[in-house]
């Protein structure tokens, strides 16, 4: 049987024999977040993945600050913070193999970087020197996507592709709360669930899409229910939860390598920061809410774990400062040098080759420059 | 030994066959859309492509526009070739996000290094008695957009050509099939298929001295006639078939105007905003003195697409070109 036929078996059965296509139990999403850190499951978690996961995650939080103290010194256009969602974002990173794929958001630099990518190369999108700085290729990380949801199908067909080609490849697709209300989301899950293609979409649900919270974003009993009307199954996690979101990431990317089709994580988290440095988050919500969740912060939670474990001592902790201060110090010096900018390369990546009409746009704008660099007057 | 018969073929016929040879000479290359397997796609010309290629190459996807092209840029970015069927022009309208945002931009985006092959095809245009919804000329709006090539064939040999070279593009082609010339018949020989030609280049379809007639796809046959008819008029119209709206062929348009000092350009879609906007004003600014009047426009209506009983109204034929052929300022001639 062909892969995209596999599940073609299902017909409606005629009257009056009908039957339910799939028992849609095993696909709902438990009622509470799943949780690790703080319950007696911690102890079956690996020592050495919770250590790797906190210094990550003290990584990333450092990597946010700096890159929005960039933006306010002009150095970036705009930067979306993940700061307080850093546990969904390493975790997407960790889980993965090599040869795997990520979809990021625009708001997943931090997974991006986490995947091994140039941080520098990572902000080019941010930084506005051009639109993807790195090369997806090299570390399968398909570029920042910024149209909602609109990765989720890619995610969907380059998985179907290799599973074609008959590499074990998996996709992983992150996406907001509110990028579950566009189309593609429901497309993309759809098509993931038809052709059993090894996707894992992970929701962050961090509360807010930009002002709007959840509450006017769906009546659905959760994001991970959503899940069952595709037919896949709907997972709940704590999105604070490294060890958690981890663990559940984890289960299901095995499960989509294992040919078990695609599954949608949906990962409770915050968004502490405003949506980006240009918005203000005082207007639609309070700072008692954000500090109730400050005290449910993704480092603060392992931390307790890990040092109540004796797993973590005060120089583990200071070793993994010090690796994210040796991260922001050369982000800061690199990204406060001005990028090489060529104005040629308006028109060398538009097609494969240009058109003529590109080349004679190409030669204007060529000579325009020419005459900017005369001396004044020289000209006229 | 005898002469081999060459039967017609219609342009249906040719598609298909340019599926087919893409698909035998590239394992990457793979069919997708809405009815395209068991039934061979409403117009038929996915027939035979599941039973030969298997339904992995030639898929049913489910119903949904954006998702078959948005998973289409996926299977591209892993390194196959996508070959999509939007089922009609109306019906590719939920997949421009999809084509406006990634499939022109990916390419550009990453500069160069994750190229997007693949290919849209969406049958378009009316002619065909279609309901609302069925007879849509929508290549201005992908005209419009950079990173994209829109070709369209007219005849039946090019639609083999120039599909076979929409597919072997490193670069995503629009590639707008005529659906009323869907049937329309022509001695090609599918068992020698022509020459793969490149995209971007116009062709001079019959020579005149009077003025030329600037036009593409489904208005071709059209233009034919109306130099036929004008014969009997007095004038000698070239027809000059324009195969690629983006790139855009200058120079063959250009070095036809200046022969004839007069252009029409005509077309199905709308007037305001359409295709021949742009083309007059090319024409204009670089032939601007060896014109004889001034470059006009004979289009569909303003219009939303009318119902199948007043299409005819619409659509721009013989007497409208002649008309605007009769108001190209002879009087200066004589």
């Amino acid at each position: 049987m062909t892969v995209t036929e596999q599940r073609g078996a299902y017909r409606p059965t005629p009257p009056p024999a009908w039957q339910p296509r799939t028992d849609p139990v095993p696909l709902l999403p438990d009622a509470e977040p799943y949780r690790v850190l703080g319950t007696e499951k911690a102890a079956e978690a690996d020592p050495e993945l919770l250590r790797r996961l906190y210094a990550e995650l003290v990584k990333g939080r450092r990597y946010n600050a700096q890159a929005t103290a960039l933006t306010k010194q002009g150095r970036l256009a705009v930067y979306p913070s993940s700061t307080g969602q850093e546990a969904c974002e390493v975790a997407a990173a960790l889980v993965l193999e090599e040869h795997d794929w990520l979809f990021p958001s625009y708001r997943d630099t931090l997974a991006v970087i986490a995947r091994g990518v140039d941080p520098v190369e990572a902000l080019t999108l941010l930084r506005g020197d051009w639109h993807t700085g790195y090369d997806p290729h090299e570390h399968r990380v398909a570029p920042l996507s910024t149209p909602l949801a609109t990765q989720l199908p890619h995610a969907v067909g380059l998985a179907h592709a290799a599973r074609l080609k008959g590499d074990d490849v998996v996709a992983l697709a992150m996406v907001g709360d509110g990028g579950t209300s566009e189309g593609d989301f429901h497309e993309a899950l759809n098509f993931a669930a038809v052709w059993q293609a090894p996707v894992v979409f992970l929701v962050q649900n961090n509360g807010f899409a930009i002002s709007v919270p959840l509450a006017k974003q769906t009546a659905a009993p959760s994001l991970a229910h959503k899940a069952v009307g595709y037919g896949m199954p709907g997972r709940l996690v704590d999105g604070n939860d490294a060890a958690a979101v981890h663990e559940v990431l984890a289960a299901a990317v095995r499960r989509a390598r294992a040919g078990g089709g695609p599954t949608l994580v949906e990962a409770i988290t915050y968004r502490v920061e405003a949506h980006t440095n240009a918005d203000d988050a005082t207007r639609y919500r309070g700072d008692a809410e954000v500090e109730a969740w400050k005290q449910h912060d993704p480092i603060v939670l392992l931390e307790r774990e890990l040092t109540g474990r004796g797993l973590l001592d005060e120089a583990g902790v200071e070793a993994a400062r010090q690796d994210a201060e040796t991260l922001a110090a050369s982000l800061r010096a690199r990204m406060n040098e001005d990028p090489a900018l060529d104005p040629m390369d308006l028109f060398t990546h538009v097609y494969a080759e240009p058109t003529p009409q590109l080349l004679e746009q190409r030669e204007q704008l060529r000579a325009e420059l020419a005459a900017e660099a005369e001396p004044e007057g020289a000209q006229r | 030994m005898t002469t081999v018969a060459v039967k017609p073929a219609t342009m249906a016929q040719a598609l298909t066959r340019a599926l087919r040879d893409a698909m035998a000479a590239d394992p990457s290359v793979h069919v997708m859309g809405e009815d395209v397997g068991t039934l061979g796609g409403v117009f038929r010309v996915t027939d035979g492509l599941a039973e030969e290629f298997g339904a992995d190459r030639c898929t049913d996807t489910p119903l949904a526009e954006a998702g078959i092209l948005g998973t289409a840029v996926g299977m591209a970015m892993y390194g196959l070739r996508p070959v999509v069927e939007m089922q009609f022009d109306a019906f590719a309208y939920p997949a421009f996000e999809q084509l406006v945002s990634h499939v022109a931009k990916t390419r550009n985006r990453t500069r160069g290094r994750m190229p997007l092959p693949l290919t849209v095809r969406v049958p378009y245009g009316g002619g065909i008695g279609g309901v609302e919804h069925h007879s849509d000329s929508s290549e201005a709006y992908y005209m419009a957009t950079p990173g994209l090539h829109v070709v369209t064939p007219a005849t039946v040999a090019d639609a083999y050509g120039l599909l076979r070279a929409a597919i072997a593009s490193d670069d995503p082609v629009v590639f707008l099939e005529p659906k009323r010339l869907y049937w329309s018949k022509d001695a090609w020989n599918p068992e020698e298929p022509t020459a793969v030609e490149p995209i971007g280049r116009a062709v001079v379809r019959r020579s005149g001295r009077s003025a030329t007639l600037i036009t593409y796809g489904p208005s071709l046959p059209v233009c034919m006639e109306a130099a036929e008819a004008a014969r009997a008029e007095g004038w000698d119209l070239e027809v000059v078939d324009l195969r690629s709206l983006v790139p855009f062929d200058d120079e063959t348009v250009c070095a036809s105007v200046r022969r004839t000092g007069r252009a029409v350009v005509v077309h199905e879609s709308g007037g305001f905003g359409g295709p021949g906007g742009e083309i007059a004003a090319r024409v204009t600014e670089r032939c601007f003195h060896h014109l004889e009047a001034p470059v006009l426009r004979v289009a569909g209506f303003d219009l939303p697409y009318p119902p199948p009983m007043l299409e005819r109204h619409h659509l721009p034929g013989v007497d409208r070109i002649l008309d605007a052929v009769g108001r190209l300022q002879w009087e200066a001639e004589s």
